[in-house]
């Protein structure tokens, strides 16, 4: 048999269309809210309307007993509990339902079960928590001042954690030309996948396992959790993730409704489903992005930075989440604050507070987005100092290519690139030449326009080195992948992360295309069930790309040598003289397909010699980095905004992506990754906020308080790809899943006080609503009248 | 946000629908664009829910001399699209386009608009500049006109009767000289507004109407406008009047939308 023209290629680098799209553009996904077994009952959460309070009784009416269960009917339940091993964690335990005080508006009190979701608020409306309300907790930083009312009593005050990355800063003090002091504030946010949480559990007695659906990013994770949650073996637990509608973090962890789920369908021997819905949400799952920074930095005359200190405040919410615990984002700005850049002092200080608010959890990008914006307002600080240039300011800041590798002030070992190059394709594209002029000349409709800029470096695929510092109770270490070759051919791969919008099935088999040649067609992928797949720590930090990626790489080699090995033998070859190639067994003009290899072995084992491979057609295989410090993507946005000084306006007329992601294993599905995480991140930077007033209440329970960016709010972003491959993957890429939402809100704001400096406005607080803006040129305006 | 238990009824006349309205808790059902939602989050619960969709007559549209007359359930995107007779200028079609999202605007109607009476919703604003009247019938057949003005009372109320239902919209036809000039501010694309503002300049029949919306109340009417419409120097004292004045950032949206609506009847 000849050996067919080699196709188009369909490996890595190439734009294969997304194999998910099939169904998912058709309608036809199967998510939480498509599953539906006989008997299912749906649950309503009875959520607490007070942020802060004793409870004193909870009022059940006698015709829903047996319907409705609170903290008091969970014997046996274990709380949710995420130790961090940082010195100084102080441990909550969060109670899956409220038990004894209630700690946040929308912290789940009971579940009132029915037989449709409607009939399940009707009862939840009845239900009465009598609760003595305490003072709340709703700014983190007068949760740190004495008097205040205690979250958790036993600790004394309200800090998980303090942090400090010492340095001497005294040398650089004392020699420094200038010296710049900022405050900075980002708002707490909501993730707002489009699919809300949800998930559907059943018992299964044939395994005698609990079965949970539920809408995750880390199934394994979550076995892991429920187990400890519900005192059982794992072995009795089945966790599935079906289609999953975004997650962004909010699906990354093991949510008190899951073991409430669990609980339920045990004790009532039926399946039970709960869907979060949007309010359900926006109350209770506004659990993001909230800093605040006060921040010294000194520079010499050219605004080279000399030192940095910093301290920074997290509002942490009321209960340490697993398995990330309450400590991972404080932790985080105090070792990512100094960004791209390189300087000689540093100090940073960070508090993770405990507020009458939803646990914080990491949100794409997680702590990156506010230390973005705080490291490059400060870089426009010291440009506006210095009188120079902010993006020549950034120029003799950022790390040099020909520094790389390059270990920085907090040991991030960064693994390639140049990030002053994607700096000057930025200030090339959006140019910023033009803009002067055109500033100069003035807007016809008495708009003032301004150019920002936003480098940044986002570390992926972090490995056992950096998580086993922080002590949570999840390490990666070893991604496994099992490659399963069918008897007609086809290639079964198996990851234990889960897709939520990551397009795995196509990029996976990609990969394994690479490997085999095989028709990424005739590959699916099997990944979200624990029942069928390798253990792994789920889909999070940007790291499927790499480990899973990795895995699926090696286990195709191993199952190509055990192909080989067959088709060597059909072929009458030595094995050393037979390759792979295009789905095939080649050796010189003779060649044998994948399916007669696979045929032969399961089915007509009589044609095969007694010394073959006993493994078979099926292989697991491991798969960690060669440095597993993490990979580091990077790249600069720039934004041109135009800004209406009677309303406040802000309008995106540019804004422009240089990115370099290592190699691309499908550059538009990472196009799509990174739009995606942009719209994310000008949300961010431009409207999402949640709210609260003074007892606590979150203010923005529907989406016509809670804006976020739809299509009309989009500009057309411009990406632009740079490739530098990493060094210590298998194929050179890196984790970028993130990043897009990283820098929207520290560019746009530097873009917006480049347009208002001659007014001597500066922003340091996000989102930049038309409120904030308008306050700020009233402010201003005061000033010089 | 599940709505809770209701009984439904399909009115099959407006007479029938009114009628239906004197039940406790009764509530009337057009494009439930606001409704909808309020149902769902059971900020509304109500007994019976009277569903006047397919009224005969509900979607006319007509010029009757020097009014367009149209019926209570005509859809925002029937005017956005023209499929109705414009007063001219423009006017409704670009009110219309500029009410949230199109599929709202592919059910929501004029009628409903005006019985939800929104203070930040468009129709209650731009109709009453434009002089239009409500024609309303009651549970025997009887039927009223109100002016657009009168009709909104205050936030969410307005005059109608408990068995009142709104049958048709009056708009009177502007002259050919006459102008249009229409903004609202809001925080993002479909959102509701911050800021409104319709007036209207008709030398031929005499008329110069600013009304400004959006207010924590009802529209705030000056009927005669032609002071503010020559020199805008006015509009903080007209926004002070407007009982809008007091927070310095909510008095600057309103000053903008007012001068945006001016500047529109010059629009080339």
């Amino acid at each position: 048999m000849a050996v067919p023209a080699a196709e188009t290629h369909q490996g890595v680098g190439a734009r294969v269309r997304r194999k998910e799209d099939e169904r998912f553009l058709r309608g036809r996904g199967r998510y939480v809210g498509d599953i539906r077994f006989a008997g299912q009952l749906e649950v309503a959460f009875v959520r607490s309307p007070l942020a802060h309070g004793r409870i004193r009784r909870i009022h059940v009416p006698d015709a829903h007993a047996g319907m409705v269960f609170h903290a008091g009917h969970l014997e046996g339940v274990g709380g949710i509990r995420a130790v961090s091993g940082l010195p100084g964690f102080k441990v909550s335990e969060q109670p899956v339902l409220a038990q004894g005080k209630v700690r946040f508006a929308g912290e789940p009190i009971a579940m009132c079960v029915a037989a449709t979701r409607a009939e399940a608020e009707d009862i939840a409306e009845q239900v009465v928590a009598e609760i003595d309300e305490l003072p709340a907790n709703v700014d983190m930083l007068r949760a740190v001042e004495p008097g205040a009312a205690l979250v958790h009593e036993e600790w004394g005050d309200n800090l998980f954690l303090e942090t400090l990355v010492d340095g001497d800063l005294d040398a650089v003090r004392s020699r420094a030309a200038v010296e710049v002091k900022r405050t900075f504030r980002t708002a707490r946010q909501c993730m707002l996948p489009l699919e809300g949480k949800g998930a559907v559990v059943h018992y299964d007695r044939n395994v005698q396992q609990i079965v949970l659906y539920t809408s995750t990013q880390m199934p394994h994770i979550v076995r892991t959790g429920l187990a400890g949650c519900l005192g059982m073996d794992e072995r009795r637990i089945r966790v599935v993730g079906p289609d999953v509608g975004g997650g962004f973090g909010w699906k990354g962890l093991l949510q008190p409704e899951e073991v409430c789920l669990a609980w339920l369908t045990l004790h009532l021997d039926r399946p039970v489903r709960w869907q979060e819905d949007r309010r359900e949400h926006l109350v209770a799952a506004a659990n993001c992005r909230e800093h605040h920074y006060e921040i010294t930095a000194w520079a010499d005359p050219d605004g080279r930075l000399l030192g940095l200190d910093a301290l920074a405040h997290v509002d942490a919410g009321a209960y340490s989440v697993y398995p990330f615990s309450a400590c991972l984002e404080a932790a985080q700005v105090g070792s990512i604050l100094p960004g791209p850049y390189d300087f000689e002092a540093y100090r940073c200080r960070t508090r993770s507070v405990c507020t009458n608010k939803p646990p914080i959890v990491p949100y794409r990008g997680v702590a990156r987005t506010g230390v973005c914006f705080a490291m490059e307002l400060i870089i426009d600080a010291i440009a506006r100092e210095v009188g120079r240039e902010p993006h020549e300011v950034r120029a003799i800041n950022l790390v040099p290519a020909s520094a790389m590798p390059f270990r920085n002030i907090t040991g991030k070992d960064f693994d390639g690139g140049d990030y002053p190059a994607s700096l000057a394709k930025a200030v090339d594209a959006i140019d910023v030449a033009a803009v002067r002029r055109r500033q100069r000349a003035g807007e016809p409709d008495g708009r003032r326009i301004g150019v920002g800029f936003a480098t940044y470096t986002e570390q992926g695929a972090h490995g056992t080195s950096v998580y086993h510092g922080w002590g949570i109770p999840m390490v990666p270490g070893h991604e496994q992948a099992g490659a399963r070759l069918t008897p007609d051919g086809t290639l079964e791969l198996r990851v234990g992360n889960h897709s939520h919008g990551q397009s795995m099935e196509t990029t996976l088999a990609q990969v394994a295309n690479e490997i085999l040649g095989i028709d990424p067609a005739k590959v699916d992928l099997v990944h979200g069930d624990t029942a069928l797949t390798p253990y792994s720590t789920g889909t999070w930090g940007s790291r499927s790309a790499v480990m899973a990626g990795g895995a699926v790489a090696t286990a195709c080699e191993q199952l190509g040598e055990r192909i080989k090995g067959i088709g060597a033998h059909l072929l009458q070859a030595p094995v050393d003289r037979v390759r792979i190639e295009g789905g095939r067994v080649v050796a010189g003009s003779a060649s044998v397909d994948f399916k007669e290899v696979a045929a032969t072995w399961y089915l007509k084992p009589q044609h095969l010699p007694a010394e073959v491979d006993q493994g078979g057609l099926e292989v697991v295989a491991g798969y960690r980095p060669k440095v597993d410090t993490g990979t580091f993507s990077y790249a600069t946005h720039a934004a041109l905004v135009a800004v209406d000084t009677e309303t406040g306006g802000i309008e995106l007329l540019d804004y422009v992506i240089v990115e370099d992601g290592g190699r691309l294993i499908n550059p538009m599905v990472v196009d799509g990754q990174i739009l995606g995480g942009a719209a994310q991140g000008i949300g961010t930077a431009l409207y999402e906020e949640m709210p609260y007033d003074a007892g606590g209440q979150p203010l923005a329970s529907t989406l016509a308080d809670y804006l976020i960016p739809g299509a009309a709010e989009m500009p057309e972003v411009r990406i632009l790809h740079m490739e530098t491959p990493s060094p210590n993957t298998r194929f050179g890429q890196k984790g970028l899943g993130e990043g897009g939402a990283i820098a929207p809100p520290a560019a746009i704001t530097n873009a917006v006080n480049d347009a208002l400096r001659d007014l001597g406005i500066e922003m340091t607080e996000s989102p930049l609503t038309p409120r904030r803006l308008l306050a700020a040129l009233i402010e201003a305006e005061e000033r010089t009248s | 946000v599940k709505a809770a238990a209701f009984d439904y009824a399909r009115a099959e006349t407006l007479e029938q629908a009114a009628g239906l309205l004197q039940q406790d808790g009764a509530r009337i059902m057009a494009g439930c664009q606001s409704l909808g939602p309020m149902l769902n989050m059971r900020l509304a619960q109500p007994a019976l829910l009277v569903d006047v969709n397919h009224c005969k007559g509900g979607r006319r549209a007509e010029v009757e001399g020097e009014v367009v007359v149209l019926g209570a359930c005509v859809t925002h995107a029937m005017i956005e699209d023209g499929r109705v007779p414009e007063v001219g200028d423009r006017a409704l079609a670009r009110v219309a386009a500029g009410i949230a999202y199109r599929a709202i605007r592919t059910r929501g109607t004029i009628g409903g608009s005006l019985a939800h009476a929104d203070p930040a919703g468009d129709w209650p604003t731009a109709l009453a500049a434009l002089g239009a009247e409500v024609e309303v019938v009651a549970a025997g057949g009887g039927r009223r006109r109100i002016a657009v003005a009168d009709l909104v009372e205050g936030a969410f109320e307005t005059l109608l009767r408990r068995d009142e239902v709104i049958e048709t919209v009056r708009v009177p036809r502007l002259s050919p000289e006459g102008r249009f000039g229409y903004h609202k501010l809001s925080s993002r694309v479909g959102e509701l507004s911050e800021g409104l503002c319709a007036v209207l300049r008709d030398p031929g029949r005499d008329v110069c109407r600013i009304v400004v919306g959006a207010t924590d109340g009802k529209p705030y009417v000056v009927e005669d406008a032609t002071t503010i419409v020559d020199d805008p120097g006015g509009i903080p004292e007209l926004v002070k009047a407007a009982g809008l004045g007091h927070d310095p950032v909510h008095a600057r949206l309103h000053a903008a939308a007012i001068r945006r609506a001016l500047a529109e009847l010059d629009r080339p």
